[in-house]
């Protein structure tokens, strides 16, 4: 600016006023550009909302329905203080949990979260647990960063996810304990259904899902198990 | 005539991003999202596609508003007009596909700061017309996704053995899973540099022989 | 005519001429490396021998080809394209499809030597970067490990040996039932130890029966090689002395620390492939620093982040991993321990 005036003074002009113009120019630009971004935005968002939540629930109920086979409908709990409250606000990660009705609207048994430590990253599933069968029947994972070909098997291996199909899972009340804990072997090693035959060359990735999901049956059986009658009969 | 005189000069405008300033392959801008995210075709494509969107609407909004724009505060108001675009698309994502929205990850937000967008708008859209802008946006964009195309191509089939998910080996194929990590999408992207560099080469060559020929 | 046969010759120092050159060192390099490979040989099978042809036909080949693209003379009879391809064999399991090998050579020479210039100029040890490049691309194919001396081994191929290129290698778990190995899981002692806790005879460690990469095996018989290369004076003894005597004391403190879960220092030293490493592959004249007291540093980075990933890391070894990184700190490493030139005045701090 100042350059052009000196160059040029036979239109300069009283500095003050030259400044006070351009401030009111640039504040002028910016607001009505944001202005105008931020209704953009708005429009989109409101527009887009209904799309973006169906989606969401198809993928979770994608995800609840492999890991409970036979599922059709599903409704979401979270653990509070010994109770569980359906149709949770705000639960975090690991305090939610689904349960499954059948075509019959008979209760087949629930989701539930669990996470650890993989290879990568945070390993995050989805798993079945039915109580009637007192197993785990079923096991996805939602979110993991493993190595492609070795630890990604953990959600692609159908020899794998055959753990999960009935793992047994049964649990003591007395003593507040599986009555077996869940276990990862080496590959081609399972001998028990309370064991987890492990990736061949993923040993991390697949002792990451078994021990996750050792802690977290062990974790919520205890604060689910008391319930199941009330799941029963809330049927959606 | 007139329309010709335009469609002339308006052509290699469109044609200069998609091959001679390819901005990936030529000018190598925006190297984050093309080795980070071209791991399959599809993502490639998302990613291509997504960045060629923001590009185009705010090339067009710079060059609409040009004029009207103080220079002090251009940047500024550049970052502002793409920031609303990318924010735009990543909710178009969302809405359409969330697989592969996940599979984008941060990316989508990080077309923000991807070069090519700011540099056009600075370098072209804020001097030319609306037209032209969007011209110049199109083919540097589809220029863009053509790169993560060429890249996603060659990872996906090594890596995965498919082509836009289609299984183009067999089951027996063992999967080069390198290709897939981050490592893999540099030697992919040095290969290709490698082969328009020797395009290059090849074709200064030819003119280099032309040139006396025609002095004599 | 011309000046040849002027009367007075003059000539710049040395003067005095010895008959070692480039391909006379790397020749005596490879006298040592083929005991090795031998007894690599003698212990894994034909497949074995195979793998070492193919990875030394790839890298002679594909140096070759680069030379030819370059436009520059051949540099075949510098021998080092044979012991990059040697090298690269002896880091591999037995059974590793020959085409994964051939890949491997292609890399070694391509990517980790012709890339940076040529010989003299590559940043990292090529045979490193090869065997890195297939640990990443094939991670299955190159942990599946067979059993050193199974009693077929000079009678049949390890059936994953002749995939067919791109292809995945067939299952090598018949042939290993075949070798009717006692108690042999699949498993080398390294990653026995690491996620199963299961110890491996020091003994057989150090005569090298068991399983592992080709030439990996026996602590022994490196140890004996590298002696031969010390005294041929075409090895600085410093670098093994450095990563061994580093990978000793760190894996000594840990086993001092809790000697339940942490191998002994003599496991350490004896297992998995850093004896391979700390004398044959360290001591890459290219790769490695020029000054004494940086060729010091270099070797305790390797040793100490070699049992960092055996004991901390995911991996079951890491000296490939570590040697690669102390490659890439010996530019570094050069400058920092540059001897002050007489005279120079000690530099001041601002």
């Amino acid at each position: 600016m100042s350059e052009q005036a000196q160059s040029n003074p036979l239109v300069r002009r009283p500095v003050a006023e030259n400044a006070a113009a351009e401030t009111r120019k640039m504040i002028l630009t910016l607001s009505s550009v944001a202005a105008l971004s931020g209704m953009l935005i708005v429009g989109v968002y409101q527009y887009t909302l209904p799309y973006i939540e169906a989606n969401r629930e198809a993928m979770i109920e994608k995800a609840v329905f492999t890991v409970v086979p036979g599922g059709v409908q599903k409704r979401a709990y979270g653990f509070s203080d010994g109770a569980v409250i359906p149709d949770p606000a705000s639960a975090g990660f690991g305090e939610r949990f689904y349960a499954v009705y059948g075509e019959d609207r008979s209760f087949l048994g629930t989701a539930l979260e669990a996470s650890a430590q993989g290879y990568q990253d945070t390993i995050r599933i989805l798993y079945g647990y039915s109580p009637e069968k007192a197993c785990v029947v079923g096991m996805t994972v939602l979110e993991s960063k493993e190595t492609p070909g070795l630890g990604d098997k953990i959600d692609l291996d159908p020899v794998f996810k055959a753990n999960f199909k009935a793992l047994d899972a049964a649990f003591d009340s007395a003593s507040g304990k599986l009555v077996h804990e869940v276990t990862v072997t080496g590959h081609g090693k399972k001998i028990n259904p309370w064991e987890i035959d492990a990736i061949s060359g993923a040993t991390i990735s697949s002792k990451a899902v078994g021990a996750m999901i050792n802690r977290s049956l062990q974790t919520n059986l205890p604060r689910l198990l008391p319930h199941v009658d009330a799941l029963k009969e809330n049927t959606p | 005539m007139t329309a010709t005189g335009m469609s002339e000069s308006i052509w290699p405008v469109y044609t200069r991003g998609l091959w001679r300033e390819n901005p990936v392959f030529v000018m190598q801008l925006g190297m984050c999202p093309t080795l980070a995210v071209s791991n399959s075709v599809i993502n490639s494509l998302s990613m291509g596609l997504a960045t060629l969107a923001v590009l185009v609407a705010s090339s067009a909004l710079v060059s609409l508003m040009r004029n009207v724009i103080p220079k002090q505060v251009r940047i500024a108001t550049y970052i502002v007009i793409i920031a609303t675009f990318v924010t735009v698309v990543d909710y178009a994502l969302q809405a359409i596909s969330l697989d592969i929205h996940k599979a984008l990850g941060a990316f989508i937000q990080l077309i923000v700061v991807n070069c090519i967008i700011l540099g056009r708008a600075e370098a072209f859209a804020s001097k030319n017309s609306v037209v032209r802008a969007i011209t110049d946006a199109a083919g540097m964009g589809l220029g863009f996704t053509f790169a993560l195309i060429c890249l996603g191509a060659v990872r996906e089939l090594l890596g995965n053995g498919s082509l836009l998910g289609f299984d183009v080996f067999g089951p027996q194929f063992e999967p080069w899973a390198i290709m897939i990590l981050p490592p893999g999408g540099f030697f992919v992207l040095g290969a290709w540099l490698l082969v328009f560099a020797w395009f290059k080469e090849r074709s200064a060559r030819t003119a280099a022989r032309k040139e006396p020929s025609h002095a004599g | 005519m011309t000046a040849h046969g002027s009367i007075l010759e003059l000539q710049v120092s040395p003067h005095l001429h010895t008959k070692v050159n480039v391909s006379s060192i790397m020749l005596h390099v490879v006298y040592s490396i083929v005991p090795v490979c031998l007894f690599g040989v003698y212990q894994f099978g034909w497949s074995a021998l195979a793998l070492i042809v193919t990875t030394t036909l790839s890298c002679l080949l594909t140096e070759r080809v680069v030379c030819w693209a370059a436009g520059k003379p051949s540099t075949l009879g510098d021998c080092s394209a044979l012991i990059t391809g040697l090298l690269l064999a002896l880091t591999l399991p037995p059974g590793l499809p020959l085409w994964m090998g051939a890949v491997g050579g292609v890399v070694s020479i391509a990517l980790g030597k012709a890339l940076f210039g040529g010989i003299g100029f590559n940043l990292f040890n090529p045979a490193l970067v090869g065997r890195a490049f297939l640990q990443a691309a094939f991670p299955v194919a190159i942990t599946t490990w067979t059993p050193a001396g199974a009693p077929q081994r000079f009678t049949s191929f390890v059936p994953s040996t002749f995939a067919w290129p791109f292809s995945r290698p067939a299952s090598v778990d018949a042939w290993i039932a075949a070798a009717g190995v006692d108690g042999f899981t699949g498993a080398t002692p390294l990653s026995l130890q690491k996620f199963s806790h299961i110890g491996t005879d020091i003994g057989d460690l150090f005569l090298g029966t068991t399983a592992g990469s080709i030439g990996e095996t026996s602590a022994l018989l490196i140890l004996v090689c590298g002696i031969f290369l010390i005294w041929q004076g075409l090895m600085d003894w410093r670098i093994p002395t450095a990563v061994l005597g580093t990978a000793f004391i760190t894996s000594l403190a840990f086993y001092v620390l809790n000697p339940g879960i942490y191998p002994s220092p003599a496991f350490m030293m004896f297992s998995g492939g850093l004896m391979l490493g700390a004398i044959f592959m360290a001591t890459d004249m290219v790769g490695s620093p020029v000054t004494p007291l940086g060729v010091w540093i270099y070797g305790a980075v390797i040793g100490l982040v070699t049992v960092v990933i055996r004991l901390k890391g995911g991996l079951p070894d890491g000296v490939m991993y570590a040697i690669l990184l102390g490659n890439a700190l010996t530019p570094l490493i050069d400058q920092w321990t540059q001897p002050r030139i007489f005279g120079q005045r000690k530099k001041q701090h601002v």
